[in-house]
């Protein structure tokens, strides 16, 4: 914080620190670890501050949210790298539901949902967080993102599917 | 049998994102479209399922003070040379937060150690209040004046408005960052007395309103339309009611 003067300092926390919780958000849903979470996100925090200099107006919590993101990114390929290898596997991932006894377990509505959700695959997860938890438009999930608004849509309907899927075949206790 | 239409349009008019001309077309395709009609159904309850299970996690307040921490790895405790009037209402405000918090219990955490983290998040701001370049404010009887300095400063429109006829003179506005939101401040006299109005944005639905003492502090808290507001002063409870009121009237 030091390398920002004085009015830097005061728009920085005027703009950015406000987003803290949706950063942190994010960052929970794509780690799925309240505590590697909180790493990103502290992490995700100060890198844009040091970045700061570089942000000319804006949607401040969009430009925060692809930072939260990238660095989410680049800590699952060290920490996790598996994770990322199956992401765009659908197949293996629908297969993933043909075992859905922790979901089934899962008495309570909320939990089922919550593991609903981290089923899926990040790519997934981050879309749905972002427009339904996060409440973002199109246009800030492609920013955040870097995809095309198009795409955009065309991934929420693949992910919409995926939760809505999920949570069905965990209800019923059984994959078709 | 799939239709077109389910992966695109339907998306978009589900999340309000169509232009007019857009929006028309589709709707007239749903009219004989029975799989868009069942998948706008079930994209409903996927949503309200997602809405009701209120999965949101918002970050700790022992998160929020690790992002300070690091941010501000050394804190000098010295005072600048600040107009008095602001840093008097620094901690005023700092004071009054402590206050205000502490008689709060968040539904999702353990009581005790909620309160202990909030109360030292509290000092940690108000520590930070008194350091140079935190802290800025106007002072002006311009509702307009400190209108649009308000929303040059913040991320959220804030409704100003001078009530001098009816004994609440308009003094100035400020900004702070209380656990790492953005609040907004308006400062009215009534009496010689000044009283802070807090601002910011909520998720909450509106609330009748809740008042309370703390340390000598009257305050009265309540939200409209998705801003909450918080008034409080060292004077006479009826008065925050009567600029509750009027502050209602307007916002």
């Amino acid at each position: 914080m030091n390398d920002l003067d004085a009015e830097d300092r005061a728009r920085f926390e005027q703009l950015v620190l406000p987003h803290v919780d949706a950063a942190f958000n994010l960052a929970r849903w794509l780690l799925r670890r309240r505590t590697d979470a909180e790493d990103v996100a502290q992490e995700a925090l100060l890198r844009a501050c040091r970045f700061f200099s570089g942000f000319h107006g804006g949607d401040a919590r969009a430009w925060l949210l692809q930072i939260v993101r990238n660095t989410c990114y680049s800590w699952l390929e060290k920490n996790r790298p598996l994770e990322l290898s199956t992401e765009f596997d659908e197949e293996l991932h629908l297969q993933a539901c043909a075992t859905p006894e922790t979901l089934a377990i899962a008495a309570d509505d909320r939990k089922r949902l919550m593991l609903a959700l981290e089923t899926l695959p990040p790519r997934f997860r981050e879309i749905l967080v972002l427009r339904e938890l996060e409440g973002c438009s199109y246009k800030e999930i492609a920013t955040i993102t870097s995809i095309p608004v198009g795409t955009v849509m065309s991934s929420l309907s693949r992910a919409r599917r995926q939760l809505y899927s999920a949570l069905t075949n965990s209800s019923q206790g059984a994959c078709p | 049998m799939r239709c077109d239409f389910a992966d695109s349009l339907l998306q978009g008019y589900f999340d309000g994102e169509l232009s007019g001309r857009r929006t028309a077309e589709f709707e007239r395709h749903l009219r004989h479209c029975d799989h868009c009609g069942t998948e706008l159904v079930d994209l409903e309850l996927l949503r309200d399922q997602l809405q009701l299970a209120q999965i949101y996690e918002p970050a700790t307040a022992s998160l929020r003070r690790r992002i300070n921490a690091a941010l501000y790895p050394t804190a000098p405790a010295t005072a600048a040379s600040q107009p008095l009037l602001w840093h008097w209402l620094a901690a005023a405000a700092a004071l009054f937060f402590l206050a205000l918090l502490l008689g709060r219990v968040g539904p999702r955490f353990d009581g005790d150690d909620y309160q202990a983290e909030l109360a030292g998040e509290i000092v940690d701001a108000h520590v930070r209040s008194l350091q140079p370049g935190h802290l800025s404010g106007i002072a002006s009887h311009d509702a307009r004046v400190v209108k649009g300095w308000l929303d040059e400063k913040g991320t959220f429109a804030v409704p100003v408005r001078d009530f001098a006829d009816d004994g609440f003179a308009l003094k100035g506005g400020r900004v702070d960052v209380i656990e790492g939101r953005a609040v907004a401040v308006l400062v009215y006299e009534r009496s010689g007395r000044p009283i802070n109005v807090f601002m910011w944005p909520t998720r909450e639905r509106d609330s009748p309103p809740r008042t309370g003492s703390r340390q000598s502090f009257q305050w009265v808290d309540w939200r409209k339309d998705k801003m909450e507001f918080c008034a409080v002063s060292d004077g006479s409870p009826v008065d925050l009611e009567q600029l509750r009121q009027l502050i209602n009237s307007f916002a």
